[in-house]
């Protein structure tokens, strides 16, 4: 059974067929979004290209927002520092979302008297427009990055602890008394058995949270434009500007920030999950 | 009157003196909050060495008494006596954590009591073997068939070395033939261990072939309403469900279940 290529005997050896099969198919799941990628590209340059003389700043051709709005030198020197200045505001207030949200859902399940008075206003302040309490906010904490870092933490909160506790609830019913028997404490039930369990919903929390931050950093910067500025107060200066270019770029680069954000946590979500979960086993 | 340990006596076949029951029902009544009455006036003894089948409509409170003798909750009325630190209790659902593979399952219940890690490894490793899932510990309960996983289930149990043993329908789910080898193998480890087991099925077959005495209870609320000695002694071998007296026990039975369901 020895092979003539070393390299293709110990692949052989070390995995079996399943993974091969699965980049395989991976790889062919890339090509239709990849393949749609350029249908967009070519719209935009049709669209772009049809527009009368006077009108044609609105919409620049992709290769003239690639190479004027985002890689020209003084482009790119004052995009990419926003772009990290964002993507910190918003992995800064992401972070504190999800330790607070924890937080406030393991006390809740702990005292399920504060779960039933505290579980409706988690849900209805999710329907509170955060945007209706920026000014409030500036009132108080002035236009400051503490008060961006507040304006994503509020948007990016609440999915995290009503998930979260979503999940702590429904432990089955049959490992709760398994664990009981050995007259466990609280504590052990909590961190042996109802946090794990939790654990899908809680990364499906984090994936929803992430998505969130990244829109509550750019409208959080959108509207306190004060401190060094980020991607939200790019856009609205490129606006004013007329510089379409740039303010494409800086769309694209906001997009690409959320895109990242989300793919971070379902990539760590299915790495963590893959050996127990049946949505990290979904084979797409 | 004493029928049922005299049958006990001569299995053990040394002592004289009354046998202290590993586990004793006295009058239980259980009432849930919601008023509904799950068993009425059970008294009951189950002595180590012995193999006490329960039988009895579904929801007559079968599940109910076995969460009485475990202390999940404690009965209304009556009293139950049994030592908590060394029973094993096996659900009709296999209750794994599905993050953990079949070794660190079986280590749970030694890892909730805090035994040193070599120690509940080695104790894990000789519950695996016996159950025969040797070769599976790093497999986690999602690839296993739902025969293996009440394997590792019992595995568990059989980790805290278990005086009483309590069983709800622990084979309900799994077909006929993962069932009757699953039996053979209980019955194995029933005889190298010899603790006292209440086992609760729907299968007068499995009572029977399983256990020292079959209890029949009522539909709702649970009373006794007949016990049936069972006359084979163990080792018992699988011909013995062939028998003309395994016939005759089992229909006594049956025909006991029909009137109580009746
Ligand atoms: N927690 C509970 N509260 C109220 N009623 C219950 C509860 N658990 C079980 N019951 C009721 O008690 C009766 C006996 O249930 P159970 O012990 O599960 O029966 P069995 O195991 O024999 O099928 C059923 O009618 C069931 O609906
Ligand atoms: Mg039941």
């Amino acid at each position: 059974m020895q092979l003539a290529n070393p390299l293709v005997s110990r692949a052989v050896r070390s995995r079996s067929t399943v993974p091969v099969v699965r980049t395989s198919r991976r790889r062919r799941a890339l090509v239709p979004p990849v393949a749609f990628f350029f249908v967009i590209l070519g719209v935009w340059e049709l669209i772009s290209a049809s527009l009368a003389g006077s009108r044609k700043f609105l919409l620049p051709p992709p290769q003239s927002v690639l190479i004027h709005g985002l890689l020209a030198r003084d482009a790119y020197s004052q995009i990419l520092p926003s772009f990290l200045r964002t993507a910190g505001l918003a992995l800064g207030g992401l972070i504190v979302a999800m330790l607070a949200g924890m937080l406030v859902a393991a006390v809740m399940y702990r005292f399920s008297w504060l779960e039933r008075a505290g579980f409706p206003y988690l849900v209805a302040l999710q329907a509170v427009p955060v945007l209706a309490v920026a000014p409030l906010i500036a009132v108080i904490l002035g236009y400051s990055y503490v008060a961006k870092g507040i304006v994503v933490v509020l948007i990016a909160f609440f999915p995290i602890p009503a998930n979260f506790l979503l999940g702590l609830r429904s432990v089955d019913a049959g490992l709760e008394d398994l664990f009981r028997l050995q007259r466990t404490s609280w504590w052990t039930r909590f961190w042996r058995l109802a946090f794990p369990s939790a654990l899908p919903q809680l990364f499906t929390s984090f994936r929803i949270a992430a998505g969130l931050a990244v829109i509550g950093a750019i409208v959080g910067e959108e509207f306190f434009q004060a401190g060094v500025p980020g991607l939200g107060m790019r856009l609205l200066q490129y606006l004013d500007q007329v510089e379409y270019n740039r303010l494409y770029g800086a769309l694209i680069l906001s997009s690409l920030l959320g895109i990242a954000f989300y793919s971070i946590f379902t990539w760590t979500s299915s790495r963590v999950l893959r050996s127990w979960h049946e949505s990290a086993q979904v084979g797409r | 009157m004493q029928a049922p340990s005299l049958a006990l006596s001569t299995a053990t076949s040394q002592d004289t003196a009354p046998v202290v029951p590993a586990l004793r029902f006295s009058q239980v009544d259980l009432t849930y909050p919601d008023g509904t009455v799950a068993v009425r006036d059970i008294s009951l003894d189950v002595a180590s060495g012995e193999f006490v089948a329960i039988v009895g409509p579904s929801g007559c409170g079968k599940s109910s008494l076995l969460r009485c003798a475990s202390g999940l909750i404690a009965p209304t009325r009556g009293s139950v006596q049994v030592d908590l630190s060394h029973l094993g209790y096996v659900f009709q659902d296999s209750t794994l954590l599905p993050w953990r593979n079949v070794q660190q399952n079986v280590e749970l219940l030694a890892q909730l009591r805090r035994i040193p890690k070599e120690e509940r490894n080695e104790l894990a490793r000789s519950a695996i073997e016996l159950v025969g899932l040797t070769g599976f510990e790093r497999h986690h309960p999602r690839r296993l068939s739902g025969g293996m996983r009440m394997r590792v289930s019992l595995a568990r149990s059989l980790t805290i070395d278990p005086r009483v043993f309590l069983f709800d329908e622990p084979f309900g789910a799994l077909d006929e033939i993962t069932r009757e080898r699953l039996n053979d193998e209980l019955l194995s480890v029933f005889q190298s261990k010899r603790f006292a087991a209440l086992f609760v099925t729907h299968s007068i077959y499995e009572a029977v072939y399983l256990a020292t005495r079959v209890v029949v209870m009522s539909s709702r609320p649970g009373r006794i309403v007949a016990e049936h000695v069972v006359p084979f002694s163990y080792p018992r071998t699988p011909e013995v469900r062939f028998s003309a007296e395994f016939s005759r026990v089992a229909g006594q039975i049956s025909s006991d279940l029909r009137e109580a369901i009746a």
